[in-house]
């Protein structure tokens, strides 16, 4: 602690280095969607012919508006606001209201997102017994949550309330302990974990009686699944989701890099492991369907529950209880789910934290502290009630595919078109990368990302005010539902009308773009 | 398994794993670009991290 009172600006956290980054970067993108999620779509979305979607969508969005994320968050060092304010300039100061916009968002996953984790965790412990019983599905909703009719509750499950407040606990430790001694160090230790354990999984379940039925099922390519928009727009959306982009993580997480550091090839390392993780969850969850299949007599077409929290509190339970040393496998899967949603979760927070740390001009510790307590107390009383499954469900559907999209499309709109900085972009992430983005970058990211991603946000907002969502009352979807967003457009305009503790407008982007004449005379001199 | 399944299973496991790899591997080449444009000297809190093999 240094003892003078000082004006400046106390240094940035920092990665220790550039695989302290690549780790932490993929422990964000590899969460719970790329296991209960991408087995299932894949499978419903043409199977073997999903591939080609998917990897259009990885080339043509996914690895564009990641590049873009690292490119806005290293050039402005920032946290979302701070980065946006600066993007923004003298003129553009409201841009920081963007970046609230995508700190409120990740303040609402955080809550939520805990919940499942704690659920993951309950359910770790119970493999070892496996205390689920015969039926899963009754023990999940009943025993376990306890879940009533829709509406709000003060009837707290004790079962989900002490995994949730652990949970809690872990996870303020981690954001306390910084960037290099906490972020860093957990994502170090818990993703090689996390892929052993998969490992492991995938093994063992390729060994199971029926294995090859499964991965039939999945890998079976459908070919005219490839003439429907709706295939396409899953495998964006898929794409879109897993990679952890445009909520604020890719730029914070960017900011914590040196100026001098490698931006677009590490980007490629962590897109494409990524995307490994869902071909191995793939294979793994779809070898053990067709296993429960062949048990039932039935074919993988006519099981339920192949995505989601269906999938991993119904279905897998259901199989592990019937699969000879099922314990050890409930306890791989369920391991495998919790060291996944933590290293998400962690990257989720920090971006809250970043945000207050430097709004507030408070130390990591404080923020830890405050944007972990706050959390804690709304996530236990929203989600560890006998109406958290419900809560929980609504509040990811809406800010998930209304916040998290609405805000791509914002961003890629607001920072090509109106404030045209795609070139500098472009430029900056040249100027330090190993990896070179042409101009088709600025076209992919100004145009394709958008234009898709407007779609789906107008196909989603539409089919959720006609059709609802998953039979719950108008109210319900109202409050918890819309509320969500709401809550989310409030609190970024409230926040950004707060004034700063320490102004962030004093700072100059390196490299200067235009790059200045000496720096090509300079390169004139040492060419000739 | 039907061959068409088995495939379309090696096929995604060689473009992802191996985009991984190739990846991985173009990064281990060139880690850090020889050229920076001139300017922003970092603080001095990278001179004493610890050393580490970096890719």
């Amino acid at each position: 602690m240094s003892t003078t009172p000082s004006t400046t600006t106390p240094p940035r956290e920092q990665w220790t280095g550039q695989v302290g980054f690549i780790l932490a970067a993929i422990g964000s993108a590899v969460g719970l969607g790329n296991i209960w999620r991408f087995p299932g779509v894949a499978y419903e979305n043409g199977g073997g012919a999903f591939l080609i979607p998917y990897l259009v969508a990885l080339l043509t969005a996914g690895i564009p508006i990641l590049f873009l994320d690292y490119a806005i968050g290293h050039r402005f060092r920032g946290a979302a606001p701070t980065a946006f304010r600066r993007l923004g300039g003298s003129r553009g100061r409201w841009l920081e209201g963007l970046g609230w916009f995508q700190v409120a968002i990740a303040f609402v996953i955080g809550l939520y997102y805990t919940a499942v984790i704690a659920w993951a965790l309950s359910y770790f412990v119970f493999s070892f017994d496996l205390r689920w019983g015969d039926d899963p599905a009754a023990f999940f909703t009943g025993d376990y949550l306890q879940t009533g009719e829709p509406g709000v509750s003060l009837e707290f499950v004790p079962g989900v309330l002490l995994p949730l407040a652990f949970v809690w606990i872990v996870t303020i430790v981690v954001l306390a302990a910084g960037v290099a001694k906490g972020l860093q160090r957990a994502n170090v230790i818990f993703l090689p974990l996390l892929v052993v354990a998969f490992l492991v999984l995938v093994v063992r379940a390729l060994f199971l009686d029926g294995a090859a039925v499964g991965l039939e099922a999945l890998f079976t390519p459908d070919w005219a699944a490839l003439g429907d928009p709706n295939v396409w727009i899953a495998a964006y959306s898929q794409i879109f989701f897993s990679l952890s982009i445009a909520f604020g993580i890719m730029i914070t997480y960017a900011s914590y890099r040196r100026r001098k550091s490698n931006l677009t090839s590490p980007g490629l390392v962590v897109a494409f492991a990524n995307s490994s993780f869902e071909i191995l969850a793939g294979i793994g969850v779809f070898a053990t369907l067709g296993f429960f299949a062949v048990q039932q007599s039935v074919t993988v077409a006519e099981l339920e529950g192949l995505t989601g929290v269906g999938l991993s509190f119904i279905t897998f339970p259901a199989i592990v209880s019937q699969m000879p040393g099922g314990p050890i496998f409930g306890c791989l899967f369920f391991g495998s789910l919790t060291m996944a949603g933590f290293t998400s979760l962690i990257s989720v927070l920090q971006v809250v934290s970043a945000a207050v740390q430097e709004k507030f001009a408070v130390g990591r510790r404080a923020a830890a502290v405050g944007v972990g307590g706050v959390s804690a107390v709304l996530s236990i009383l929203l989600f560890s009630t006998t109406t958290g499954l419900l809560a929980l469900d609504v509040a990811d559907q809406w800010a998930n595919n209304i916040g998290i999209v609405a805000s791509a499309v914002l961003v890629t709109v607001l920072v090509i078109w109106v404030f045209r900085r795609g070139s500098e972009l472009r430029y900056h992430l040249n100027a330090v990368s190993t990896f070179q983005v042409g101009r088709v970058w600025v076209l992919l990211v100004g145009v394709i990302g958008p234009v898709i991603l407007a779609y789906m946000l107008v196909q989603r907002i539409i089919s959720l005010i006609v059709d609802g969502y998953g039979d719950l009352p108008g109210w319900y979807l109202a409050l918890f539902g819309w509320g969500t967003i709401a809550f989310i457009v409030v609190a970024a305009i409230l926040t950004s009308l707060l004034r700063w503790r320490r102004s962030p407008d004093d700072f100059t982007a390196w490299p200067p773009y235009p790059p200045d004449d000496a720096a090509r005379t300079r390169e004139k001199e040492t060419r000739s | 398994m039907t061959a068409i399944a088995i495939v379309f299973l090696i096929l995604s496991i060689v473009i992802v794993w191996g985009g991984l790899v190739a990846s991985t591997l173009s990064l281990r080449a060139h880690p850090e670009r020889d050229d920076y444009p001139p300017g922003a000297d970092d603080d001095h809190r990278q001179d004493d991290a610890i050393v580490e093999r970096d890719t």
